[in-house]
């Protein structure tokens, strides 16, 4: 993060791209697994988890980095957690009013939110220490990366697990539902997979590095074999 | 950590002034938030409370609250009021189609609230409806969508024996065992909260049944 330049437009727009993909909070960071293991159980609640989470990133980021300048040392930790506690609540009332059933789905996950460490570490690691506009950008990426990853694991386990995705039916009625994708360890082997996928795709971006490594190596030892 | 390095003092000042500013605007917020919601919030919570009490009285096209009094029951009007409430549905011709009531009991997981229909005419149990669960998604979650379990409950039988008691309590019998109409079949894989659901049943219908049996005349429509 040090090696970026400050400014400039290029500057900014990596802001917002780094969330997707390259330092997506789930698949790379591997940050706020509570909710993601647990709400990932269908795509629908992947998906209000995901905006949900997003808002509150967003919205915490906003307040924090324009009162960086405010918050003394000491008392900053307990200062992000009342902002963030505060979004949190907010997110709870308007999904009530929206939906009651979603609510109902979402349960007590929403008030996890306050303790998503992907929220606290942006705050800490990037909105402290960033201008509001950044900070924005660095949000809304982490949060679409969130809700991105939240749906990727959403969608495997719905369509697995019950043959549906967004609760349409995709299967013939034969199809027998895979149950334990829906349950908690399903969460766990549907990360796995897509861990895997991501490692692989990473590994194959970058062959040449490890493949320079080690011819490197192979050549060294052939010197130390001469 | 050593006094190596000597940190400047903490300003109390500062301290106080972010997080009672903060916790001041925090505040003002969530109340706000609050407020405009509320509104909206019990409306949904009505509109989902009367949705239900049409879907386990799929007769009825209008329903009355009522409120336990003493040995009778009053009809209620306008905002709710602290109580034991009953749901009375009827038809287009404003004839008693049955009852709705609330019962609530642990399941697995959490408490599990229902709502069930009573009919007069059938002296069954004609559908229930569960309106609060936490449930294991995939598993205990089939109390609210397994057909054949649902199929308990379009005439669970809960005639009285002599105006006071149920003559046939509602049991619990595993999946397939079902002979009597009193009997909830259960579901495998969902035994605890299938069994939870007879037990509420059981118990919230000891509890009314009687009562509204001798109450009959008050939730009849006059006119």
């Amino acid at each position: 993060m040090s090696g970026k330049l400050p400014t400039g437009t290029t500057g900014s727009t990596d802001e917002f791209v780094k969330g997707l993909w390259r330092d997506n909070p789930v698949f790379v960071q591997v940050l706020g697994m509570c909710p993601v293991l647990a709400v990932s159980n269908t795509a629908r609640n992947a998906l209000a988890m995901g905006l949900a989470t997003l808002f509150v990133l967003l919205m915490s980021n906003i307040v924090i980095s324009s009162l960086r300048r405010f918050i003394p040392k000491q008392v900053r930790i307990a200062t992000y957690i009342l902002v963030i506690a505060t979004f949190v609540t907010v997110v709870d009332y308007v999904i009530q009013a929206i939906s009651l059933e979603l609510h109902k789905a979402l349960g007590a996950f929403i008030s996890l939110i306050v303790v998503n460490c992907l929220i606290l570490g942006r705050a800490e690691a990037f909105a402290s220490k960033n201008n509001v506009m950044r900070s924005i950008l660095d949000g809304l990426g982490m949060g679409v990366g969130f809700t991105f990853a939240l749906l990727c694991l959403g969608a495997v386990r719905e369509i697995l697990g019950a043959g549906e995705l967004f609760g349409i039916e995709l299967f013939h009625e034969n199809f027998q539902d895979w149950v334990v994708m829906i349950l908690p360890s399903g969460g766990f082997f549907t990360l796995a997979g897509w861990l895997l996928v991501f490692n692989w795709a990473k590994q194959r971006k970058e062959p040449s590095k490890a493949e320079r490594a080690a011819a490197a190596a192979t050549s060294a030892k052939l010197e130390v074999l001469r | 950590m050593n006094g190596v390095q000597v940190a400047a003092p903490p300003n109390v000042w500062q301290m106080y002034r972010s997080m009672v500013g903060v916790g001041l605007l925090c505040g003002l917020l969530i109340v706000t938030v609050f407020l405009t919601t509320r509104p909206v919030i019990e409306r949904n919570k009505a509109e989902a409370l009367q949705r239900a009490i049409f879907q386990v009285l799929p007769e009825a096209r209008s329903s009355a609250t009522f409120r336990l009094d003493g040995e009778g029951f009053a009809p209620l009007e306008g905002k709710a009021e602290p109580g034991e409430l009953i749901y009375a549905g009827y038809a287009e011709d404003g004839r008693l189609v049955g009852l709705a009531i609330e019962a609530q009991g642990m399941g697995y997981q959490d408490v599990i609230g229902i709502l069930y229909g009573y009919s007069f005419e059938k002296d069954a149990v004609v559908g229930i409806r569960v309106l609060e669960s936490k449930e294991t998604p995939g598993l205990g979650d089939k109390i609210e969508t397994d057909e054949e379990f649902l199929k308990n409950f379009e005439r669970l039988d809960v005639s009285l024996t002599d105006e006071s008691e149920i003559a046939n309590p509602i049991v619990f019998v595993k999946h397939g065992q079902k002979t009597e109409p009193w009997q909830v079949d259960g579901i495998t894989g969902a035994t605890i909260s299938s069994k939870a659901i007879a037990g509420i049943l059981n118990r919230s219908t000891a509890y009314w049944v009687p009562k509204i049996r001798r109450g009959l005349d008050d939730f009849r429509r006059t006119g």
